[in-house]
């Protein structure tokens, strides 16, 4: 999931669609690169899935892949032999496929840029989708070395990660000298700014959507790109949150600690933005505005059950407990997946031509929505009674076993399966409406950017040739004096009224 | 993509010295897509490099004995390998400058010695490893101390090694394709980004594996 749908489709997916029209390139920087950069993930992921088809059974160390369990092989049990190795080898090919997404992604928006499109007229997408690539760019390249490594240790009889004198299964391990907090540096210096990967674009999706049906420019604009700045900076040195509990000095606990409570600041900068726009706005509440609205309300809720965990001396309590399940599904998973309804209920109609049932959709947000939250806010009190992460079977633990805790758990199964099958409607919905839906217009959401400017579905080289040039901000609704309530970005100056 | 690119420029141009680079329109500081995509590529590798650096310190200072074998023939072997890498360096200069004044047969005579530089350092790189592997160094075992002293040294030096021969491969075909009037001197330039990368990486690898690993007398 954290690899090939949040790191893939809100990055890869709708930005190599929106990017370049919005922007006004004809394609991407290096088309070809693109295309190899796809193949090389559905390779990666070929890899991955054909996992489950070996006698040893698909890998079973989770996206973290801790050693030395990772790393010392068919000793640790099931799901450790040949299908660790596979998963290692998949997630290099990952690394490739991003490493090539990546530069095509910053070369784009650095280079092809239309005519007076200056950086800080881009739409916030655009933003985001630069961010993400940068973070990709530099976080993916240190989970190919430690990838290597691992797999070096699995195959090549290395000790990068295995420590002298393992006992596993009873068995000693002839291994010697490493040390598995190596791997724990490694991994989260690219497990952190991960975390922003999958969440970036789905903010840059929000804020431009909700300054769309919010009839009003984004609130600060320039505070929002230097928050999404600041948010991919501070994230490079944030990575020892992830180690509280793995023992760490004090003292570089509290500078962790301190750096990760700073990220709360451009967090709550770019959500006031958001509230900001909506406040005083002609609101809209078409589907994709609801689910911008949904983000910011998941994105809220998880970050701020982020604060407790940031203190190292909670996070001792709450690490491995049902409390970081749900903080982490709340503000990576959940919003990020809204982030990606969102995007696709906005740009369903420029990619298809046709429009979504609104009906169909609101249903599924309202479900989706209160799914969500009956699945992981009962999370977060199972965690502060001590309900362990990563148990399969939880006997001999009472304590957990008292009723009011199982009736808990019993609502959040329920929630699960109501939310799993709203996502039917939305399945239903996208084929239907792709088939049958009601034709779109050029612009049906009377939204500013370039995209709207061009036929639904756009034409092959997106502008049929034309090269349009830029002469006003992204966000340009309800300028006083002016004919509509909204002014497309390649609309000449003249126009604006005085 | 090139010519859209070239054509732009012109637009930019055109447009005079009033916008600034930042304005769209056209790359900023002339900087083409696939120069900008190389230095992308090697920031990139740099962090890999990097990261296998920052791994191999790691172990080395949590070792108690980390083992210092490398007398002076291996020292001065080295060092030779050093030079030649460097000198591909000089040679590849040659090429770019030779490139953009159009001189096609000088400048694929620079970029194949440039070549034959990276060959001769692969050459003089797997006859060192022989020679290890003949006194027993492995990936997992090594005749004097912690392990993982073979483990970093392969992993570093033939990560270095594969780079190496990469570019080897990739300058024949620029020179080839430059030949042809299929690549630019653009491309060769581009092609000269990641030969020195490779070069530059070889200045952090001899410190850090070999020199700190010699044994003192």
């Amino acid at each position: 999931m954290v690899f090939f749908v949040l790191t893939t489709v809100p990055q890869s997916g709708f930005g190599n669609f929106a990017l370049p029209i919005q922007i006004g390139a004809e394609d991407m920087a290096f088309p070809r690169l693109n295309m190899l950069s796809f193949w090389t993930t559905f390779v990666g992921m070929a890899v991955l899935l054909s996992t489950f088809f070996i006698s040893d059974g698909p890998p079973l160390s989770g996206w973290t892949s801790y050693p030395p369990l990772s790393a010392i092989g068919k000793a640790t049990g099931p799901g450790e032999g040949l299908g660790q190795t596979l998963w290692i080898v998949s997630i290099a090919i990952f690394c490739v496929g991003s490493l090539l997404g990546s530069l095509n992604f910053i070369a784009t928006t650095l280079d092809l840029r239309a005519r007076g499109l200056s950086l800080m007229r881009l739409p916030l997408t655009c933003w985001a989708w630069f961010i993400t690539a940068v973070l990709m760019l530099l976080s993916f390249a240190v989970l190919f070395a430690a990838g290597v490594l691992l797999l070096l240790d699995r195959v090549g009889g290395t000790s990068f990660f295995i420590p002298a004198g393992l006992v596993v299964n009873d068995q000693m391990v002839n291994h010697a000298g490493g040390s598995p907090l190596l791997w724990q540096h490694l991994f989260w210096f690219f497990g952190h700014p991960e975390v922003y990967v999958a969440i970036l674009p789905g903010m840059g999706i929000t804020s431009h959507v909700i300054s769309t049906f919010s009839r009003k420019p984004i609130f600060g604009y320039k505070a929002m790109v230097y928050a999404m700045c600041s948010i991919g900076f501070l994230g490079f040195m944030v990575w020892g949150h992830h180690m509280f509990v793995s023992g760490m000095s004090p003292y570089s606990a509290f500078a962790f600690s301190v750096l990760t409570m700073a990220i709360a600041v451009p967090s709550a900068i770019k959500t006031f933005n958001w509230i900001g726009t909506m406040i005083g706005g002609k609101l809209r509440l078409a589907t994709p505005m609801l689910f911008a609205i949904g983000f910011v309300s998941l994105f809220i809720t998880g970050g701020l059950s982020g604060i407790f965990l940031g203190q190292p001396a909670l996070d001792l309590t709450l690490h491995d407990s049902y409390f970081v399940i749900a903080h982490f599904h709340m503000v990576m998973g959940v919003a990020a997946i809204f982030g990606m309804f969102a995007g696709t209920y906005f740009w369903f109609p420029k990619a298809t031509g046709r429009m979504m049932n609104e009906a169909l959709g609101k249903a599924h947000f309202w479900l989706t929505f209160v799914g969500a939250y009956g699945i992981f806010m009962p999370m977060h009190y199972l965690g502060l009674e001590g309900h362990p992460r990563r148990f399969s079977a939880l006997t001999g633990v009472d304590f957990l076993n008292s009723p009011h805790l199982i009736h808990l758990h019993e609502f959040m199964t329920v929630s699960a399966f109501v939310t799993a099958g709203a996502q039917l409607i939305f399945l239903y919905n996208l084929v239907y409406s792709w088939l049958r839906g009601p034709k779109a217009s050029v612009n049906p959401w009377e939204a500013t950017t370039l995209e709207w400017t061009v036929p639904s579905p756009p034409p092959f080289d997106n502008f049929a040739g034309r090269h349009p040039v830029i002469h006003r901000y992204p966000y340009e609704f309800s300028v006083p004096g002016a004919a509509s309530d909204y002014i497309m970005q390649d609309a000449p100056e003249e126009t604006k009224a005085k | 993509m090139a010519d859209e690119t070239m054509s732009a420029h012109g637009l930019h141009a055109q447009a005079g010295a009033m916008e600034s680079a930042w304005e769209g329109g056209g790359s900023p500081y002339a900087v083409g897509s696939k120069k900008l995509g190389m230095w992308l590529f090697i920031v990139s590798d740099a962090i890999t490099f990097s990261a296998l650096l920052v791994a191999y310190s790691y172990v080395r200072v949590a070792s108690s004995l980390w083992p210092r074998p490398f007398e002076s023939a291996s020292i001065i072997n080295a060092t030779v390998m050093t030079g030649v890498l460097l000198s591909s360096s000089l040679t590849m200069v040659m090429a770019v400058r030779e490139s953009k004044r159009d001189a096609v047969s000088k400048t694929v005579v620079w970029l194949l010695a440039t070549a034959a530089g990276g060959i001769l350092f692969d050459i003089l790189h797997i006859r060192e490893w022989l020679g290890l592997i003949h006194e027993g160094v492995r990936l997992f075992a090594n005749p004097w101390g912690t392990p993982l002293f073979g483990a970093a040294f392969f992993s570093l030096t033939g990560l270095h090694m594969t780079h190496v021969t990469i570019g080897v491969v990739y300058l024949i075909v620029v020179a080839l394709g430059f030949r042809r009037s299929k690549y630019s001197a653009e491309d060769v330039e581009v092609s000269g980004l990641y030969w020195h990368f490779v070069d530059l990486v070889w200045m952090f690898i001899f410190p850090l594996v070999y020199l700190m690993s010699a044994k003192l007398a």
